[in-house]
């Protein structure tokens, strides 16, 4: 069964509206928030174990301590330039329940002292940029944004900015790059964006869900909060399943809830009779896990990193055994390749050349010392950059591999797929087209 | 040669006006001037952007091909885009790319004759648990189409004006 926790009334139409989410409890807590202490937010926070659930899974009170503790303007940015294949999470929190991101992101910017934020959209979320555009109107007009916010004296404004087709700017110095109008290349780390960011000044990035769920650890406090989850990972989560199963959609569940119950109950087993083979955990960039590991796994930030994967951003995709690996990688490759920025060697060309093996192999020119030569190209691009791209695509290459390996092997020897019989069909795309970015 | 339309002038200034940096007028300057010209960026465009926002072409220019969602070249009335990436893939978009191709009779990103469609290709687009999807981006609309077999979305597609 789900937990419908921060999900409770995504099922009321009107919950999209102001009014509909304030007889649903709507603003409450901002009117609670308002008269704490922004510090005991700040702890409330940091007490609950919230941790970021755009895919690094890092704790927000504590990216929020980061914050020099001086009164230098600083910003908050939503990132909601959710590209990561096979996530489709915000999109529904945005189209579904816009006010909910909106009073999490007044409460953080209060917490945090901010008196301007972004939500970051990627360009290609008509439908949630217009519908935030209009929560956040009708937000001005009832006070809860602007200037002395319900007569708080707290100031505070909104914006949102659309994103224009680069998974890089969901990183987030890429997407402070992106914000600042410039092409969206990720910055060096340190200086982290909470001491310096957007115009050089401090700036906090969080997901969506992460700022919706600040409301949640308000109202029940962070002992409330927790009673979901386990100690390292708390609260609630949404999941977003795709692929070979009978239900795909965006599931909210405990963390550390069963992956084989989350596949085989709320996504009504694999498709047309077909057996698992394969799932990929946390969004494209996590290593790939067996059927057999599948059984064992539960859904938390530490299970999935103790089994060599990740939790990610919950994205949870499904290959059923009719699928062939190599392809399946290709399609990968291709994506990781198409969308390096370009900024840094191993990448741009690390990215280049595992597509072009992968595709080697594929079209039946695969030689047997192709398959390592993957596998040391591959580990030739872990933590050599200045952002995490570059592992994103290393990692699904290696695990691939070497998990599913006689698949390799046998397109190598036979120039046909092990699991169809049949030699690859040519892709639609052109593998060797190249970056779209750099 | 290309001129913004006192409207869409209006909507860059309005853009310059809104965000703390006048650089991050660029990105929205660009998507108006996309629609603008028919729905690409032609050089005529940067300098029209260049001129009225007093930031070099060389800035405009290298941001817009950086970003896929500005096009290089001309598309179609209707420019579909069908996700390509690894959930699509597994339940059918490859087919649904093949089909309306061979339907509307082109090649990828090539336009049709009668200057209507342009069938691409695009990178995870967040419809995951909705494959296979497309999304359809005309002058004034952008859509998304999910759960789609190959026969719906050409119904779908012969429904466009």
């Amino acid at each position: 069964m789900e937990t419908k926790y921060l999900t409770e009334f995504y099922h009321l139409p009107e919950f999209k509206n102001l009014d509909g989410y304030r007889k649903n409890g709507g603003y409450i807590q901002l009117t609670k928030a308002l008269l704490m202490q922004p510090q005991a937010i700040i702890d409330e926070v940091k007490a609950s174990g919230l941790r970021g659930r755009g895919g690094a899974g890092f704790s927000t009170g504590m990216k929020w301590g980061f914050l020099p503790k001086n009164n230098e303007p600083r910003y908050l940015l939503c990132n909601a330039d959710e590209g990561e294949p096979g996530t489709f999470k915000d999109r529904m929190m945005m189209e579904k329940a816009p006010h909910q991101l909106i009073e999490g992101m007044i409460i953080s910017a209060f917490a945090i002292g901010s008196k301007k934020s972004y939500i970051y959209v990627r360009g290609e979320y008509e439908e949630s940029i217009t519908t935030l555009l209009t929560a956040i109107q009708e937000a001005y007009k009832a006070g809860l944004l602007g200037k002395n916010i319900l007569g708080s004296g707290f100031d505070h404004d909104m914006d949102v900015y659309r994103g224009a087709g680069a998974y890089i700017c969901g990183e987030e110095t890429g997407m402070i790059s992106s914000l600042e109008g410039l092409k969206g290349q990720p910055k060096l780390k340190p200086p982290f964006p909470a001491v310096q960011g957007f115009l050089k000044k401090p700036t906090i990035v969080n997901n969506v869900e992460t700022l919706a769920a600040v409301k949640y650890i308000l109202r029940d406090g962070a002992q409330g909060y927790r009673k979901y989850g386990t100690e390292k990972s708390a609260g609630t989560k949404l999941f977003s399943l795709s692929g070979n199963v009978n239900k795909p959609g965006n599931y909210e569940v405990p963390l550390a809830y069963p992956l084989k119950d989350m596949i085989n109950i709320l996504g009504g087993g694999i498709k047309n009779g077909k057996k698992l083979k394969a799932v990929i955990p946390g969004g494209s960039s996590a290593p790939v896990m067996t059927a057999e590991e599948v059984e064992r796994a539960t859904l938390d930030y530490e299970c999935l990193a103790q089994m060599g994967t990740m939790l990610g951003s919950g994205a949870i995709i499904v290959i059923d055994d009719s699928k062939c690996m190599v392809e399946c990688l290709a399609n990968l490759t291709h994506f990781y390749r198409h969308e390096s920025c370009g900024q840094c060697t191993p990448c741009r060309e690390g990215t280049g050349w595992l597509e072009k093996i992968v595709h080697s192999i594929l079209s039946g020119n695969g030689r047997m010392e192709d398959i390592d030569l993957l596998i040391k190209v591959a580990d030739n691009m872990k933590g050599k950059t200045i952002c995490a791209l570059s592992d994103a695509a290393a990692l699904p290459v290696l695990s691939f591999v070497t998990k599913f390996r006689d698949e390799f092997e046998y397109f190598v020897q036979h120039g046909k797929s092990k699991v169809k019989g049949t030699a690859y069909k040519t892709p639609n795309y052109i593998a060797d087209k190249g970056h779209a970015h750099a | 040669m290309f001129q913004l339309s006192s409207e869409a002038k209006q909507q860059v200034l309005n853009e310059l006006k809104r965000y703390e940096s006048k650089q991050s007028a660029v990105l929205p300057a660009l998507y108006i001037g996309q629609k603008e010209n028919q729905g690409y960026i032609s050089p005529d465009v940067i300098k029209a952007l260049s001129v009225l926002m007093e930031i070099p072409e060389s800035q405009i220019n290298e941001v817009f091909t950086f970003y896929t969602m500005y096009n290089k070249e001309k598309v179609g009335k209707h420019h579909i885009q069908i996700c390509r990436t690894l959930s699509c893939m597994l339940v059918g978009a490859q087919e649904l790319t093949e089909h309306l191709c061979k339907e509307l009779n082109v090649k990828l990103g090539e336009v049709t004759r009668d200057g209507k469609f342009t069938v691409t290709e695009a990178e995870c687009l967040g419809s995951c648990g909705t494959a296979p999807m497309m999304q359809v981006t005309s002058l004034d609309s952008d859509k998304y189409y999910e759960n789609l077999t190959p026969e719906s979305a050409m119904n779908i597609v012969r429904a466009m004006k």
